[in-house]
């Protein structure tokens, strides 16, 4: 169990990034269920309650995310259901109780890209971005890329357009980690595939992707670019499942996102 | 360091450690109800509301629910009590220890679902665990206390 000697709630980022970068082990506190798990001697919790960073909202054409939405909020949040097929509120729809998707976080869910995520698949196949009180605003797809700096992740963009989205994953049990999570998008004809929980960190199948915005969308090319997903990204093994397992899954469910986000196309014409 | 909470409707100041956690203070003064079990968010035993939301107490760090309104199951008696019949009349308790929990959850969802599903009240409860009965007599005592009708 993680011990703290001092928790602070500032009352601006600036303030809480200063005390962040004081000591190595001065720490940003999302909804504490994943810190619980660990044993980290925390020298200051930093509790960003007060810096209202607790909303969804649309503004200038994008959807912003506050660090400190709960993955309920986006669950249950009505636009958020209709936009992109729903497809945010459906990756995290899974994860353990409703109790708990009350307490944890947008912002330490994305900022921790951990290898297992669901909402982060399904975030990367929308046009998102972050935003770090330090490091300023990027592509998610950057963010994911870069290394481990210590930072403050204020909020999420999501571009508002028309793409179409599924979201797809395979868990042992209801409540477990996904065995493997997969989120297929299309905007006018550019397709992304997006493949999570390889175990390692959710990436997008850029081949498979560019090929398949190419076609024509036969059968035989969806089945072409599932089939390439899954040769493109590399695999591992767990407790939950063998990478030869997990690359025989990855083909299965791009196939189904695909198809479900055509059929979500076609009953939008 | 000092909290105040509402506690079952009654205003009070705690003392807490900074990294003490919500079950640890609620059982320390005598809210016993409030079980833990896995203590790393899986099991749904130590739900309570705060701000009338179902939450892990056994996650919540006590100092972050200062000004805010707990309750447990001793502050909805009347309501426990109505649904525990049934519970019981169901066969679905064994050693009864997830009941706390399971209850305080089963009244937040009757608070905030309209007429749930079969589908929605199982995934409603999903986070709560137990070992003893199998969940098929939680589900036939949820939907009857809900006065569920099959279609
Ligand atoms: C038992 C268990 C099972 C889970 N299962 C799943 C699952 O199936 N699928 C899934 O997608 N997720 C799963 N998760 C992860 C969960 O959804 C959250 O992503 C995770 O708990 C972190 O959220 P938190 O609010 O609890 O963060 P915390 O535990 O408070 O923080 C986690 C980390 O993020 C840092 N942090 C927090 N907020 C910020 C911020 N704004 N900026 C910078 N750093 C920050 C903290 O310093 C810490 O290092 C699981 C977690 C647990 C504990
Ligand atoms: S004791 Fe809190 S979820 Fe298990
Ligand atoms: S009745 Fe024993 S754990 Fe549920």
């Amino acid at each position: 169990m993680f011990t703290l000697v001092d928790l602070v709630q500032p009352d601006n980022l600036a303030e809480a990034y200063q005390i962040l970068s004081d000591k190595r082990n001065n720490t940003i506190l999302g909804g504490c269920a994943f810190l619980k798990m660990g044993s980290k001697r925390i020298g200051t919790a930093i509790d960003l309650t007060n810096l209202n960073l607790s909303y969804i909202r649309e503004q200038a054409g994008f959807i912003e995310i506050g660090a400190m939405t709960s993955l309920r909020e986006i669950e249950t949040h009505t636009q958020l259901r209709e936009y992109f097929n729903g497809v945010l509120p459906k990756s995290v729809h899974n994860i353990i109780g409703v109790q708990f998707r009350n307490g944890v976080t947008v912002g330490a869910s994305v900022y921790s890209k951990y290898g297992f995520s669901d909402l982060i698949t399904a975030l990367l196949a929308l046009d998102t971005e972050v935003e770090l009180y330090k490091g300023g605003r990027m592509l998610l797809v950057d963010f994911l890329n870069k290394p481990h700096e210590k930072d403050i992740l204020v909020k999420v963009w999501v571009k508002k357009n028309n793409r179409k989205a599924a979201y797809l994953n395979l868990r042992k049990s209801a409540s477990d980690y996904a065995v493997i999570n997969v989120a297929v998008s299309k905007l006018d004809d550019q397709w992304t595939i997006v493949v999570g929980a390889r175990p390692s960190k959710a990436a997008i199948a850029v081949r498979a992707s560019a090929a398949l915005s190419k076609g024509k969308l036969s059968v035989e090319e969806i089945e072409g670019a599932a089939q390439r997903a899954a040769e493109e990204l590399s695999f591992g093994t767990n407790a939950r499942g063998t990478s030869e397992y997990r690359k025989a899954l990855c083909q299965v469910l791009v196939k189904r996102g695909i198809m479900e986000v055509l059929h979500a196309n076609q009953s939008d014409n | 360091m000092q909290i105040k909470v509402t506690i079952n409707d009654k205003l009070v100041t705690w003392d807490v450690e900074k990294d003490e956690f919500l079950a640890d203070t609620l059982r320390s003064h005598g809210f016993l109800s409030v079980k833990k079990a896995c203590e790393t968010s899986c099991c749904g035993l130590c739900t309570v509301w705060v701000d009338d939301k179902s939450v892990l107490s056994c996650s919540i760090l006590s100092l972050r629910v200062h000004g805010k309104k707990i309750t447990t199951i001793e502050g909805v008696p009347k309501e426990a009590e109505e649904f525990a019949r049934i519970l019981t009349a169901e066969g679905a308790e064994q050693c009864g220890f997830c009941s706390p929990g399971f209850i305080m959850n089963v009244l937040a969802m009757k608070n905030e679902l309209v007429n749930p599903s079969e589908n929605e009240i199982i995934h409603y409860l999903t986070g709560n665990l137990c070992r003893c009965t199998g969940y098929m007599g939680q589900l036939r005592a949820v939907k009857t206390y809900l006065g569920v009708v099959e279609g």
